[in-house]
């Protein structure tokens, strides 16, 4: 690499180049802020992942925020309904950017049991573009820390998930739809 | 004279002290609360509908995840109706498999009560004590079932597995260590005087108000009731069993918190009987792969963690219920939720809400 060869060969041990954008997914990867919002029976193993056993902090995503203007990541945690929606969108919209998105269980990945439910909605990715898709019905907190390590792995090579642009535009497309026609 | 204006707070549906996703519109003067209403249906999954499309046995993992922090309970009401209505006979192992697991449950259930209210009150420190503590049963159910939560282990006519010498050896580890834990708990939270300042003496419910508003579970108890179907229907094999069913005086906060408490160390009691007395023999009674109950209709209740959970069933002869309604305690204790709130400042609709412990999976079902 040329860029190395910029260091002096006497600071090559005590100095790291490297581009803005890295240093920035690094720094994003380490320390999601996700947004406590917990919807039905996931919620409750979202709770043990933070608690004492599983313990989240160790990998620094600890701080569960209530406020979305503060989190950057939205675990969708339990059963969504389509009277859930409007607010759930209000809280993504709400969140700054960059900005992530957990499906956390069977429900937000295609209705689960409640499939054939008149007042589920199945699928989150209906209504906003997912990034981490997580199965179980509820998932242990151990696949929850999975995933959030996946979602770190994901910000920091978006290019290991190139695949997937197109699916998160599709369901950009339907948020944006769903909001244009609300107001 | 100065006035102050009505002004419409609205909690939820998003907020951390709601316990999911309810909605409460409370309308404050200045900081005093002079009315809340709650808002359901954010959670609305319409399982009592999509019952009837169901066989019997495929209706039972959805009583897992209407209560889900207690679902052996919830099992244990659905397929008690479902035996009544069709005539089965459970054998006796299965009996005290099932009480173990339920009271095991509930004392789980009742951690989830004591971590959120220490963080709603503002101090998560008892979150992290009691979900500590909490993990030690969920691994109990994870070796009889291999689920943690949404358990699925109790069928129509018995269980779906035989209780495991490890299992039983754990659960007489864990039966060992709950007075040190209750202690743990007293030094914690019971003697802090914080807590006991925010509990004492707020959102008081009179045993008239209790009967009024249908309450049932350890909140009527709370006010001074012994009303427990345990002890009054003698389902299951709590006929034999010896224990006592703790009963408060006001009906506070800090007596529905004492009251769970004691229940733990109730639970803990009848889970030693159990251990004692569990006889050998089959786990699982003889029940047909395709059940047909003859026509009919039955209820049946069972003492939740919340109270008196009842499933109506109405049986047209086929294979599916006809209809099914569920009897939520967590539903009908909430109404309370506005008496409770009136006359008490902000801060404390947090701790009544706590204190109700309803479920947003069993109040919307």
């Amino acid at each position: 690499m040329e860029i190395v060869d910029i260091v002096p060969p006497e600071l090559k041990n005590n100095v790291i180049v490297t581009s803005v954008d890295a240093l920035f997914k690094w720094g994003r990867a380490n320390s999601i802020w996700p947004l406590s919002s917990g919807l039905a029976c996931c919620s409750i193993e979202m709770m043990c992942a933070a608690a004492s056993r599983f313990d989240l902090s160790r990998f620094g995503y600890e701080v569960f925020r209530s406020c979305p203007r503060q989190s950057d990541l939205l675990i969708v945690a339990g059963t969504l309904t389509w009277k859930m929606t409007p607010p759930l969108i209000r809280l993504y919209e709400e969140m700054p950017n960059p900005k992530y998105v957990i499906a956390m269980g069977n429900c937000n990945i295609g209705g689960g049991p409640f499939a054939d439910s008149y007042s589920v909605v199945t699928g989150l990715d209906q209504i906003m573009p997912v990034d981490v898709y997580l199965p179980g019905c509820p998932p242990r907190p151990e696949a929850l820390i999975d995933a959030m390590l996946k979602l770190k792995k994901r910000i920091q090579h978006p290019e290991a998930a190139q695949g997937s642009e197109e699916r998160m535009n599709a369901s950009r497309e339907k948020l944006a739809d769903m909001t244009r026609r609300a107001e | 004279m100065a006035q102050t204006e009505k002004f419409v707070l609205n909690m939820g549906p998003q907020h951390p002290s709601t316990h999911g996703v309810l909605q409460v519109q409370v309308e404050l003067d200045g900081e005093n609360i002079i009315g809340a209403k709650p808002v359901m249906g954010y959670l609305h999954r319409g399982i009592e509908k999509l019952m009837e499309s169901r066989t019997y046995q495929q209706c039972v993992p959805f009583t897992d995840r209407l209560d889900y922090v207690s679902a052996m309970n919830n099992n244990l009401g659905f397929c008690m109706a479902v035996e009544k209505l069709a005539g089965i006979e459970v054998p006796e192992r299965a009996q005290y498999i099932r009480t173990i697991c339920c009271e095991l449950n509930r004392i789980a259930s009742h951690h989830v009560f004591i971590g959120s209210l220490t963080n709603d009150l503002g101090s998560a420190t008892g979150m992290i004590y009691a979900f500590r503590d909490r993990e030690k049963i969920l691994d109990l159910f994870n070796i009889i079932c291999g689920a943690r939560m949404t358990c699925h282990y109790i069928r129509i006519g018995g269980v779906i597995a035989d209780a495991q010498d490890e299992f039983i050896r754990k659960t007489e580890e864990f039966i060992d260590y709950v007075p040190q834990m209750l202690d743990e708990y007293d030094r914690l939270f019971t003697g802090n005087e914080i807590f006991q300042k925010r509990m004492q003496g707020t959102s008081v419910i009179s045993q008239e108000d209790a009967l009024r508003f249908g309450m049932s579970g350890p909140n009527i108890r709370a006010s001074g009731i012994p009303y427990d179907i345990r002890k009054i229907d003698k389902y299951g094999v709590y006929g034999d069993l010896d224990f006592d069913i703790p009963v408060g005086r006001t009906g506070d906060n800090w007596d529905r918190y004492m009251i769970r408490i004691g229940e733990i160390a109730e639970s803990a009691k009848i889970i030693r009987q159990c251990l004692d007395r569990m006889p050998d023999g089959p786990f699982m009674a003889k029940v047909p792969k395709v059940l047909k109950p003859a026509k009919g209709d039955v209820y049946h209740r069972v003492e939740n963690t919340r109270g008196e959970l009842g499933f109506y069933i109405v049986s047209d002869g086929t294979t599916k219920p006809y209809r099914v309604h569920i009897h939520r305690p967590s539903f009908i204790n909430l109404q309370a939720l506005d008496h409770m709130c009136r006359g008490m400042v902000l801060a404390d609709s947090v701790t009544a809400f706590a204190t109700i412990d309803p479920l947003m999976g069993e109040v919307d079902c």
